[in-house]
């Protein structure tokens, strides 16, 4: 940080945010309509333990070593996950709880002192010019390949046979889905933490539901939603000295709370059949 | 007294088949669900897969429809076969904020004046601007239908299209199915236990389980033995006293019953 006034770091943090959650607006109304949330959780706690190999392996930079664990713990996710024996969940928490748990075995083994704190929530402060580079990249890709394949993720997820009768491929689809979202959590995980950035995928989503009439609608003001509150919390942060991550998840909850209660006033959802 | 219509469209038998299956069998868990099912689908025909549950039906469909790959035997489709498929279940979250409209336009509807004849036909051009999930269960059955048509396809292929409608609804929809085979050129393969609307709407009728029992013209297989076995003997014969009563238009050349016989099916 030495060379650099307080006005850049600050700058840097908000480009990163509102990058990052321009990205996860699209990608949580997926993870909120696929019902992914618990997987999204998943992978970004098997992403830990790429943290830890880079920590064995000092020669593999982390953010690669994190992404090669993100995709491949995804990659695992699509290959096994069919299994009808058990239920979706159950997998997820041998991959996720089993993965943390090496994880953190390894970090001990490697006797290093290292600040788990940073990685369980992110220190978007101390992003740097090569980071945002990436970042920009990562969003470039990502956002461009959701452009292209928007109708086809969609119809994928309303209906897979349909889909496929429709000359969709259905399992490449999906593994893209999968890969895409592992790639941003991987890169997400270092700004905002393990623990939080579910909770930036799935509440701007969920804020935005109560309001669009449209997939893409829905997608958008996700993003709009994700940058008001990543915006609001690292300003917020910042003046009460507050870790920056959990302050932008009390804000994104804080706006899914008031969201939902003026649409809840106007047009209450319909009951839950059941 | 429920009434055939004086027309069912006439099928080319000579015609190449738009859909065919030869010898497929299907394997779950060491259990065979398919075995040795071959059937040929033509243009402007209608098709009705019948038979108990666990008889392999969807399985059979997701095989011709490419969803599910059989264990043996192929699935043959005419070059550039266009299908529009209606699957049994369809009940989108409410957690995608989805109209009709969108829905419809997402698989690619134009706003073309077929469209809007079709969507009239069906009767869901009012419900456009509606949420998906808000429709009614006869109200998504018509727009899922619509969605199969958009794309002006030369087979249909229905999963259980009747199941949960009432009896009128069935009467409704299966006058609806005719008018659009007559209409759209279509052949239409349905998988039903609705025997009503089997006998009354198709042309030919494949009794399943987990091979071909038999097939034929549908009052033919209603005093056939082995469906006899399969659905009931009272069954039967209310379906061949109700095609008893009535001349139907049926040529000469109209094929026999034909009999798959397997020393593993059980006819009782």
């Amino acid at each position: 940080m030495r060379g650099a006034t307080m006005d850049e770091f600050v700058l840097r943090a908000l480009l990163a945010a509102l990058m990052l959650a321009a990205l996860l607006g699209p990608l949580g109304s997926f993870v909120v309509w696929r019902h992914m949330a618990y997987l999204g959780d998943a992978v970004a706690h098997a992403a830990l333990l790429g943290v830890a190999l880079s920590l064995l392996a000092t020669a593999v930079p982390m953010t690669l070593s994190v992404v090669m664990v993100a995709v491949g713990a995804a990659y695992l996710l699509h290959r096994f996950g069919r299994d009808t024996r058990f239920h979706a969940d159950t997998l997820l928490g041998i991959l996720a709880h089993g993965a943390l748990a090496l994880g953190v075995l390894l970090v001990a083994l490697s006797r290093q002192r290292v600040d788990i704190n940073a990685y369980l929530f992110g220190d978007i402060l101390s992003v740097g010019w090569v980071d945002l580079a990436l970042l920009g990249a990562l969003v470039l890709t990502v956002g461009g390949l959701l452009k292209l394949s928007w109708k086809p993720l969609l119809m994928v997820t309303l209906h897979p046979g349909i889909a496929h009768v429709e000359g969709i491929n259905v399992r490449r689809t999906q593994l893209m889905l999968l890969i895409m979202l592992a790639l941003v959590i991987a890169v997400a995980i270092q700004l905002v933490g393990v623990l939080l950035i579910t909770a930036l995928l799935v509440i701007p989503a969920a804020t935005a539901r109560y309001v669009a009439s449209s997939p893409g609608r829905m997608a958008l003001l996700a993003s709009v939603m994700g940058m008001l509150a990543t915006s609001l919390g690292l300003f917020g942060s910042l003046a009460v000295d507050a870790p920056s991550g959990p302050s932008m998840v009390v804000v994104a909850c804080f706006l899914f709370v008031v969201v939902g209660a003026i649409t809840q006033l106007r047009q209450p959802a319909a009951p839950r059949e059941e | 007294m429920i009434t055939k219509p004086s027309s069912l469209p006439v099928t080319d038998s000579s015609a190449l088949p738009l859909l065919e299956a030869a010898g497929i069998c299907k394997f779950y868990a060491a259990r065979e669900i398919l075995h040795e099912v071959s059937l040929a689908i033509r243009p402007r025909e209608i098709v009705t897969i019948v038979g108990p549950n666990g008889a392999g039906k969807t399985t059979l469909l997701s095989c011709l429809l490419g969803l599910t790959r059989p264990d043996r035997g192929e699935v043959t489709r005419a070059e550039g076969l266009r299908i529009g498929y209606v699957p049994q279940h369809f009940r989108p979250h409410a957690s995608m904020p989805l109209s009709v409209e969108g829905f419809l336009k997402l698989y690619g509807m134009r706003d073309d004046a077929r469209t809007k004849a079709l969507a009239e036909q069906l009767d869901v051009h009012t419900i456009f601007p509606r949420q998906l999930t808000a429709l009614s269960g006869g109200e998504l059955r018509r727009v899922l239908l619509l969605r199969a048509l958009l794309k002006s396809p030369q087979l249909l292929v229905l999963d259980e299209p009747t199941q949960g409608v009432d009896v009128a609804g069935q009467g409704e929809f299966y006058r609806l199915l005719k008018t659009l085979v007559d209409t759209q050129n279509l052949a239409v393969l349905m998988v039903s236990h609705d025997l009503h609307v089997v006998m009354a709407s198709t042309q030919r009728v494949i009794c399943l389980n987990r091979h071909i029992c038999c097939e034929g013209a549908p009052e033919l297989v209603g005093a056939d033995p082995q469906f006899k076995a399969l659905f009931g003997e009272e069954l039967a014969a209310q379906l061949a006293l109700y095609h008893h009563h009535h001349s139907h238009t049926h040529g000469l050349h109209e094929p026999a019953v034909e009999h798959h016989h397997h020393a593993g099916c059980n006819h009782g």
